[in-house]
């Protein structure tokens, strides 16, 4: 079999066990959509000021949403999954295969966009529903999906760097959560923050990966002004993550 | 192609500054089930480790099927299966999904049916992993290594931590490996593990070869010398070329240098004074015997004083 035909079967497994597991499933996939309409129910009725425009609470929370479900299905996901496949003798043992290890990481990579896609596409559409959220259209459609691709690829490559400092499966969802989740609290995520927030935090969101991110992709979603900028220091990070990954990602458990 | 299997000269290897491996010499052939036993930490794992590809070697040549797994790794694979000590399978599939998954891996691979017939897994091959028993993973672990039908097995420490039971099963495994034809090297540290499976055996301790053979014949514990051991009712003492005076339990050991003659004449001598000859045995080191003392020697060699003992930083 050639490699794009082993990627796609190998893909059918990733996704065939990450539906089975409970875990995953419902973690990576109920969680976002549970938040935003936990958030929408509590604060939706209220405004924010964003880039000099006022808009609904519940139109930046479907943006935030987005942001959300799709660092928690590559970065998280990645991740966790991989420290569990890697203590388990998972990995040691395909690398012991005649299955190039490329074919083996880009199939979990495309699975992790894949469900983020689907993520993004039922966030919109609840939005849409229930929310009186716009879909963007045209240019802003174009910007918005490259935002997303870059995002999502970014935060693949720092989920398999991330796994060199997990030492053990236990540690998995602890470490993950430690890196990510002050990110998403600075970057506006769960709390929005508008124009009135101080200048220090802005600017120290904006050094990390989430705030451009989840920029860019507000830019989609509430008219806000698109700066490529923001897709730099996202695609920067995954660079980064792309180096350290490939210089200390470990095929056999750490202990 | 030859009739050598693996062929391994002056394998060294050392982590920081313990020597892990001290210059091994292994020679399988084809068709051959092969044990390598010994303790903890004493290079097995790191030895097939390296013939399997994923250890870099600091010395020696090494041969596995005529490839060397440092530089020819990608090519070894496809014609060897390995079970490695933990078991490592996707918890969310079936068997046959399994057996199917890792089966697209290969050039040739065989049918998944007929795999997991061979390792006895046929009533689950529509279980998923996660509900299999400890010695049903293993053999699903077998099972996988056997996918791309390769020419060479390796199990390492097969059965560590099983049940008697789940044992025995994966033992029947390993013996229908060798009616297939297929090369097997497994090691262990159960004597009784090598002595039903294994062809040939080689002791390694401390990062040596301390000997090798049939597991009948290892270390000369064929032609040893036995020994007779009986028991005496209270107040008998045996003639004088039929042992020591008795111990206080009333048994008497000997090592004759003529085994039939001593046995004659210990039974007349007993047929005579009318004496049971209770719980009269002929003893011959065992395996275990054999490995114990092998092992127990090298070891005391690498712990004299200023030597560390490599067990302390094995990479297992």
């Amino acid at each position: 079999m050639n490699a794009p035909a082993l990627t796609l079967t190998q893909m059918r497994y990733v996704n065939k066990a990450f539906w089975r597991n409970p875990v995953s499933a419902f973690f990576t996939f109920a969680f976002p959509l549970m938040f935003l309409v936990i958030f929408t129910a509590l604060l939706g009725r209220d405004t924010i000021v964003v880039g000099g425009r006022e808009v609904d609470l519940s139109t930046y929370y479907v943006a935030a949403m987005v942001s959300f479900s799709v660092i928690t299905a590559t970065y998280n996901n990645i991740a966790t999954s991989l420290t569990f496949q890697r203590d388990l003798g998972v990995l040691k043992r395909t690398n012991g295969t005649p299955l190039p290890t490329g074919v083996y990481l880009a199939a979990r990579v495309f699975h992790a966009l894949l469900v983020s896609l689907l993520l993004v596409a039922i966030t919109v559409a609840f939005g849409t529903v229930f929310y009186d959220s716009e879909v963007p259209t045209g240019a802003t459609l174009a910007r918005l999906l490259a935002m997303l691709m870059i995002g999502a690829a970014s935060f693949c490559a720092l989920g398999f760097a991330v796994t060199a400092v997990i030492p053990n499966a236990d540690a998995a969802a602890p470490i993950v959560n430690a890196t990510i989740l002050p990110l998403l609290f600075l970057s506006g995520i769960f709390i929005p923050i508008g124009d009135n927030a101080p200048d220090w935090l802005t600017w120290t969101a904006r050094i990390f990966p989430v705030k451009p991110f989840a920029d860019g992709v507000q830019a989609g979603f509430l008219g806000t002004a698109f700066h490529w900028s923001d897709a730099l220091v996202v695609g920067a990070w995954g660079i980064f993550g792309l180096i350290m990954a490939a210089r200390y990602f470990s095929w056999e458990p750490r202990t | 192609m030859t009739d050598i299997a693996v062929e391994v000269r002056g394998l060294t290897k050392s982590y920081g500054n313990v020597n892990a491996l001290a210059g091994i010499d292994l020679q399988i052939g084809h068709g051959e089930v092969f044990a390598l036993l010994g303790p903890n930490g004493a290079g097995k794992t790191t030895t097939v480790e390296i013939l399997e590809g994923y250890r870099h070697r600091d010395g020696g040549e090494v041969a596995v099927l005529g490839l060397d797994p440092g530089r020819q790794r990608a090519r070894l694979k496809k014609h060897i299966g390995i079970v490695l000590q933990s078991t490592g399978v996707d918890r969310f599939l079936t068997v046959a999904e399994t057996i199917a998954m890792y089966s697209g891996y290969y050039p040739r691979p065989r049918p998944v049916d007929e795999v997991i017939e061979v390792v006895g897994l046929t009533e689950k091959r529509n279980s998923r992993v996660v509900k299999l028993s400890g010695g049903q993973q293993r053999r699903l672990d077998v099972a996988i290594a056997l996918c791309g039908d390769p020419q060479l097995l390796f199990l390492d420490e097969p059965t560590t931590g099983f049940d008697p039971s789940a044992r025995h099963e994966a033992w029947d495994v390993v013996r229908n490996l060798a009616t297939l034809g297929k090369t097997v090297l497994l090691t262990t540290h159960y004597m009784d593990e090598a002595q039903h499976l294994a062809d040939r055996v080689a002791v390694i301790a401390a990062g040596r070869i301390v000997a090798e053979g049939t597991p009948a014949t290892l270390a000369g514990r064929d032609t040893a010398r036995a020994r007779v051991r009986y028991r005496l009712p209270g107040g008998v003492v045996p003639p004088a070329d039929l042992g020591e005076p008795p111990d206080p339990d009333g048994f008497v050991e000997f090592a004759p240098e003529d085994l039939a003659r001593a046995l004659h004449s210990l039974t007349g001598w007993a047929i005579e004074h009318a004496i049971a000859l209770d719980e009269l045995q002929i003893l011959r080191p065992s395996l275990e015997d054999v490995y114990l003392e092998l092992t127990g020697a090298a070891t005391e060699a690498v712990t004299a004083p200023g030597v560390r003992p490599p067990a302390a930083r094995s990479p297992q």
